[in-house]
């Protein structure tokens, strides 16, 4: 097993990066600004919107937070994987509205396609186009490879289900079926024959969508037999990116939470004061803990990855990370509401934009007994 | 060639290859008694003196006590401890018996205590001549620690002391005792004072020790009763009245986030036909492909097998969280994450040790009495003394209150 740096591999680079991301989203993406943008209207039957600040995607892109993993050859700046989880952990504690994560995402997918469009792509992911994976069925299946859409060449039809921020990106990583098995291609989102229907979500700090492709025209990334095996290789990074927003989405309600135990009074004491929620309290913090950890080992345990053994011993670090993620997220939530009391139940305090957006990330690439599930298979062996 | 090896100072790389060929050569074998499975479990006098020549003997190779000053018995290095504990973990050694001595007293006497004692007592405490325990509990101090009622008078140049201390381990065997009593009786946290105090040479004459019976059966710890016991002032560590904050050095050590790294040894496993590894979950894995429900092996129940994964995580994730302790860069707050360790812990080995019993199904009611028992019954055995630790040293509730409270600055609970 190749050995972990004992700092996770979060060099200066990665720490003064994961610093200028909580400065810009504190000054860019405040709970106040982030509510009047995605949640001024509160009426949930109003017709779908999808609400982004763009201009903030202008700006995060000329940062180079798109480029930051990407390799250089492709144009990227070649940092690890923690880069991006350093990333993703601050705009999970903004709640940040954006196609940051799914297109950081769709690059972990570009890497393990190794082919000339696959590294163009990264190219354009580097300078700022947003893109996501159109991979999943209808039955909302996490399993590499199961999917809606069959490709006769590099012509597309079907649907793609479960695609997230389809509305704010450029480009569609699709995966489908051929008869030499499964092949990922790219698709333009303004390209002939592709249609996309929002789906109404709880999350407002998301977009998510079934896009139909008839008679579409695509590039191959990953040609047919092997689109399976690059979806595969690239979720462990996929499912700790994810374990990262949740991270940052449970420190802020974390946090959001103590203070409001400190001022708000009951009984002639500040409710933290009382055990019943300064004990769950710390019991939320030991479960974020746990996960950050996980995440970071997971991340690390990729970016260190040489050989098969590495990246399966990494893929269950990834495991690990979004099962305690999804457990973490549901607890942090909760506990944020109920300990907010009457005001914490309603539209006006902002503790519901992160409940929600927990929520969607705990589904997001497999909840936790999902995730628990294979673990056991990996470590107990399959049951009889 | 580890990570943790890459990042070796050039002392540390010295020390560790001195440490790595000393340990190859003279690595103490197997005992021919059996140990119990930590030092606060020891009862048998004859585990005890392998243990001691054991400390003695890694003691004169430099690998305890490795970041002490020369003057007090130690090695004068900064920052190897860490490399000696690496060290014989990797040489899976025994453990060193004077925990309390190393973990706690050490690290007290060492910052607060007077030159003429830190030479007097530190190098036998380093080498495990004299063993050490702990008299912080009381009868009417448990959780709440500060209300103290064992009382030191000053008379003279000297203090006699009067009290009643309990749930101290090692007491049976220990040539002296880290004490925090009461100097004044007005005032509940300024009113408290530390001293170092003999046992074993004043063992009926004003020092009584009586064992307690646990739960288990087992006897492992003890009653202190003292009646009139005189010490000489020097023994007082730091100032009349700054006992609190003395404890509070010894408490920070023992919870794994003080200034000095304690020597810990240890990962030897001793060749007995039946017994169980309490603490780890692989075990559990083997536990649970040997134990039966519903005709089929308990680790192809999907409940069983959902369970163990979250142990597994649980496990892990302690580790990592063990790890980003030691990145100043990754920490929200400087001891978020040290003052979770005991709580964390602990509560991970009771509910290993309870999802064990659970595994083997009938065959849990089985104890160490019943030769048929799984894993010699040391399963139970451990859930049962679990209760030890998640109630020791500032019980888990109190942890939570000091994470509340310090890390999240929520308001105080007293």
């Amino acid at each position: 097993m190749t050995e972990q740096p004992k700092n996770f591999g979060f060099g200066e680079d990665e720490t003064m990066l994961k610093d200028s991301a909580a400065k810009f989203f504190a000054d860019n993406c405040s709970p106040d600004k982030l509510h009047g943008l995605v949640a001024e209207d509160p009426n949930i039957h109003r017709s779908i919107e999808c609400i982004w600040d763009k201009q903030l995607w202008q700006q995060i892109t000329e940062l180079g937070w798109t480029a930051a993993c990407v390799p250089e050859e492709a144009g990227g700046l070649g940092m690890p994987l923690v880069a991006a989880v350093a990333i993703a952990e601050e705009a999970g504690k903004a709640a940040f509205p954006s196609p940051l994560i799914s297109t950081m995402i769709a690059s972990f997918v570009l890497k393990e396609c190794h082919s000339d469009a696959a590294t163009k792509a990264l190219g354009d992911v580097a300078s700022g186009v947003p893109m996501t994976l159109a991979v999943t069925n209808k039955q909302g299946s996490w399993e590499p490879g199961d999917t809606d859409v069959a490709a006769a060449g590099t012509t597309l039809n079907g649907t793609a289900y479960f695609v997230q921020d389809a509305q704010k990106c450029d480009q569609f990583i699709v995966s489908a079926t051929t008869p030499k098995g499964v092949a990922l291609f790219l698709v333009d989102a303004n390209a002939a024959g592709v249609s996309i229907t929002p789906d109404g979500i709880i999350d407002l700090t998301r977009d998510q969508a079934h896009v139909e492709f008839k008679n579409v025209e695509a590039i191959e990334l990953a040609a047919p037999g092997t689109g399976e095996e690059s979806l595969a290789s690239a979720l462990p990074a996929i499912q700790t990116i994810i374990t990262a927003d949740m991270v940052g989405a449970g420190e802020w309600l974390l946090q959001t939470t103590v203070d409001y135990s400190t001022t708000r009074v009951q009984f002639d004491r500040p409710l933290g004061f009382f055990q019943a929620v300064k004990h769950p309290l710390v019991n939320v913090m030991l479960e974020i803990d746990r996960c950050k950890s996980l995440a970071y080992n997971a991340a690390c345990a990729l970016d260190v990855a040489e050989s098969q053994s590495d990246r399966d011993e990494a893929a269950k670090f990834a495991h690990m990370a979004k099962a305690n993620g999804g457990e973490m997220a549901a607890f942090s939530s909760s506990r944020a509401v109920q300990f907010h009391g009457g005001i914490g139940f309603t539209w006006e305090c902002y503790v519901h934009l992160f409940f929600k957006r927990q929520m969607h990330n705990q589904m997001l690439f497999g909840d936790a007994k999902y995730h628990r599930a294979k673990l056991a298979d990996i470590l107990i062996g399959k049951a009889a | 060639m580890s990570a943790s090896e890459r990042k070796d100072t050039p002392e540390q790389a010295e020390f560790r290859a001195q440490a790595r060929e000393w340990l190859e050569n003279n690595h103490p074998g197997q005992p021919s008694v059996r140990l119990p499975l930590g030092a606060l479990e020891l009862s048998d006098p004859a585990a005890l003196d392998y243990l001691q020549k054991w400390q003695a003997s890694a003691y004169d190779a430099g690998l305890v006590g490795a970041d002490y000053s020369t003057d007090c018995g130690g090695g004068g290095h900064a920052d190897c401890q860490s490399i000696a504990n690496q060290e014989m973990q990797r040489a899976k050694t025994p453990f060193l018996p004077n925990i309390i001595g190393l973990g706690m007293a050490a690290p007290t006497v060492y910052f607060h205590g007077q030159e003429e004692v830190k030479q007097e007592l530190l190098p036998k405490l380093l080498s495990g001549e004299e063993i050490w325990c702990q008299g912080f509990s009381e009868p009417g101090a448990g959780s709440d620690l500060a209300n103290q009622q064992t009382f030191a008078e000053k008379k003279g140049d000297s203090w006699v002391i009067n009290g009643h201390k309990v749930w101290t381990s090692l007491a049976h065997f220990a040539d002296w005792m880290i004490l925090l009593c009461r100097t004044d009786k007005n005032d509940k946290y300024n009113g408290l004072s530390y001293f170092v105090v003999p046992i074993k040479s004043a063992l009926g004459k004003g020092v009584t020790v009586k064992p307690l019976i646990k739960m288990t059966g087992e006897t492992g710890f003890n009653e202190v009763i003292f009646e009139d016991l005189v010490i000489e002032d020097k023994y007082r560590l730091d100032e009349v009245g700054a006992g609190w904050k003395v404890a509070m050095t010894t408490l920070a050590h023992e919870r794994g986030a003080g200034m000095l790294v304690t020597p810990a040894a240890g990962g030897m496993t001793q060749k007995t036909e039946k017994s169980a590894n309490t603490s780890s979950p692989s075990a559990l894995i083997e536990l649970a492909k040997n134990s039966y429900r519903n005709g089929k092996t308990a680790a192809d129940d999907p409940l069983v097998r959902d369970d163990i994964v979250k142990m597994i995580i649980r496990q892990e994730s302690f580790r990592q969280n063990q790890r980003r302790a030691g990145v100043q860069s990754l920490l929200d707050h400087p001891m978020r994450l040290a003052l979770q360790n005991k709580l964390v812990g602990t509560e991970y080995n009771q509910d290993l040790a309870q999802l064990a019993y659970d595994i083997e199904g009938p065959a849990s009611s089985l104890y160490l009495n019943d030769e048929h028992a799984p894993g010699g019954g040391e399963w139970p055995l451990a859930y049962m003394n679990s209760f030890g630790v998640t109630i020791a040293a500032g019980a888990n509730e109190v942890q939570r209150n000091i994470l509340g409270e310090r890390v999240l600055g929520m308001p105080k609970s007293k």
